[in-house]
């Protein structure tokens, strides 16, 4: 019988030739990832194990990305303590702030990820990797601290839920964003619970590698336990350069078994916005330009890659956004941001009004840096906008596109970019 | 192998209470658990900390735990007291986390729906059967996998991995 590609890498990983979904495997780890707030608590529960090295020290990597540079004093004790384990387990991949970036911005752009791999990480968007065809998915604390000890971990094979995303956007401004947002709206934000979203079609096929991240990296928000797409040409052509050690491609069988099959058409497909408090809540941009907003963030997990800052820095060019409005651009790692720095992005985001951070989560899940007071509101190109996410619990949270999120940094409400741009 | 049966009282949450409703990312500078219990739930059940009674159970709707992978959720949920929790779903990191720190977390649709705020409780995490001695009226829940249940019995997956480890070398 067919495979897909999650139960084709989950049995290679297992050393099985087969597998079916509601299977229990135990796979091998290609990499364990954790970051400031889930790395302590992992460490504190490795410790207890009883084992005095980690797997490997190749494999395991440590960033400190959530509230880094440290916020306060017990972030700054966090840090700490990831730095002074890495230090003690001699480990490769541990890099400092200012040299990294957010984790799933980093983690594919270092080649530290690559398609065909078995992922885990103590970061539920840790299903991002997806967009470079690998299994990827986040795990708590203490299953993180079995994974760094043993370089193995049991999962139950997943039933694979097809997307498949048909046409082309006659709308110019749509973007991988929004094609993950129509998902979530239309499957909801337990649709997918327990189960591969694999995703195909020629949206997919025409969507760039940034975008295949963004869209892979929201499928957590659909209750997802990994998002995944086939790799092609461009996914071969990201890895060819960053890659460091040999990588391998699994296609779905075309007999594969999968739990549903949905199609979408994206032809008329609108940038979308999820309003609050779930990403499910999603309406087409045009009609949501009655919200007024107090705050705009660009970047996260989600947007904070190059082709999201270079869509901002084309509508806020020349322009000064709106006086009531903050806007926060956060690059996703250190090479985009540097990029920003000589392309000019800086300084017309900086001439336009807004702060440009050094990257980290900051304010995407109300850590720092741009935390709502009670009653404000927010456009964000992040990817969740749970009560309270942001700051305040009486604050909201509104999940768009780059685009959007600038054209509605210049109006003072939500905005669709045609307003803006002509 | 055996489970404690528990016992006590519920406490009612809705669908989709997502991991920031547990615990909000601004309490995830530490991660001790009576400093993340007294932060537990704290803007749909203000104060839990000082009502709750150990054991006591907490009934959830669709999804549970939603969001993200933060081990701090269930955390909090076991230093506040709760013993064990019923829910019609659960997202699956939250299970999964929920398991490995040695809480159950039992998947009962009927009895989510039907279980009132107050009711009085008797769980057996072992078989899924769930007695509301308020109502007398008796509900099947899911009985766990055997490996989950040796986790459970040996409080968590860290002892139970503990163990194998000692078994290996
Ligand atoms: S950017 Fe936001 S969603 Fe992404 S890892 Fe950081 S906190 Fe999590």
């Amino acid at each position: 019988m067919g495979m897909t590609m999650t139960e084709k890498i989950l049995a290679a990983h297992a050393g099985l030739t087969e597998v079916a979904a509601g299977e229990l495997v135990n796979a091998k780890l290609d990499l364990v990832l954790a970051n400031d707030v889930t790395g302590p608590l992992a460490i504190k529960e490795f410790e207890k194990i009883g084992i005095e090295q980690v797997f490997d020290k190749e494999k395991i990597v440590l960033i400190p990305d959530h509230f880094a540079p440290a916020k306060d004093i017990d972030s700054a004790q966090q840090c700490l303590e990831l730095k002074s384990f890495s230090r003690k387990q001699d480990l490769s991949h541990y890099y400092e702030v200012g040299r990294c970036g957010i984790e799933h911005c980093f983690l594919p752009e270092q080649g530290l990820v690559l398609p065909g791999d078995v992922v885990i990480g103590a970061d539920s968007h840790t299903c991002t990797y997806g967009g470079l065809a690998a299994f990827s998915t986040g795990v708590g604390s203490t299953d993180l601290a079995v994974g760094m000890a043993r370089g193995e971990l049991w999962f139950r094979v997943p039933e694979t839920m097809k997307i498949v995303l048909q046409g082309k956007p006659r709308n110019p401004w749509v973007t991988g964003k929004d094609y993950i947002l129509a998902v979530i709206g239309r499957i909801g934000v337990d649709g997918a619970r327990y189960k591969t979203l694999e995703f195909v079609g020629e949206a997919i096929s025409n969507l760039s590698v940034d975008g295949r991240l963004t869209m892979a990296n929201m499928a957590i928000e659909a209750g997802a336990k990994n998002g995944i797409m086939p790799a092609d040409e461009k996914t071969i052509e990201y890895v060819r350069t960053r890659a460091q050690r040999p990588w391998q491609i699994y296609q779905s069988d075309e007999d594969a078994v999968y739990s549903e099959v949905i199609e979408i058409d994206v032809t008329n497909l609108q940038p979308q916005v999820a309003f609050p408090h779930l990403p499910s809540k999603t309406r087409d941009v045009l009609e949501a330009r009655e919200v007024q907003i107090d705050q705009v963030v660009i970047g996260s997990c989600t947007n904070g890659r190059w082709e999201d800052l270079e869509v901002a820095a084309s509508i806020l060019q020349g322009k000064k956004v709106h006086p009531e409005v903050r806007v926060i651009v956060i690059p996703g790692t250190r090479e985009i941001y540097l990029q920003a720095v000589r392309e000019g992005l800086v300084e017309i985001f900086v001439e336009a009004g807004a702060v440009v951070s050094t990257p980290t989560c900051g304010p995407c899940l109300g850590g720092y840096m741009g935390i709502l007071a009670k009653g404000e509101r927010a456009v964000a190109t992040t990817n969740r906008n749970f009560v309270g996410r942001m700051g305040h619990p009486e604050s909201e949270v509104y999940l768009a596109n780059p685009a959007v999120a600038a054209a509605s940094a210049l109006l003072g409400r939500i905005a669709s970019p045609e307003e803006v741009c002509r | 192998m055996g489970l404690v049966k528990l016992k006590g009282k519920v406490w009612k949450v809705g669908d989709d209470v997502d991991t920031d409703l547990i615990i909000a990312a601004r309490y995830l500078n530490r991660s001790e658990g009576d400093f993340l219990a007294a932060h537990c739930l704290e803007v749909l059940l203000p104060n839990l900390t000082a009502k709750v009674q150990p054991g006591d159970i907490l009934v959830a709707g669709k999804n549970f735990g939603c969001g993200s992978s933060r081990e701090h959720a269930p955390v909090a949920i076991k230093y506040a007291g709760f013993s064990c929790l019923i829910a019609e779903s659960y997202a699956r990191i939250f299970y999964r986390n929920a398991i490995n720190i040695g809480l159950p977390v039992i998947v009962a649709p009927e009895a989510a729906r039907v279980i009132k705020e107050g009711a009085l409780l008797e769980v057996d995490p072992g078989t899924g059967i769930i007695q509301d001695l308020t109502n007398r009226r008796t509900y099947q829940g899911e009985a766990f996998p055997a490996f989950m249940v040796e986790i459970l019995s040996a409080g968590g997956a860290i002892p139970y991995v503990r163990e194998k480890v000692k078994h290996d070398v």
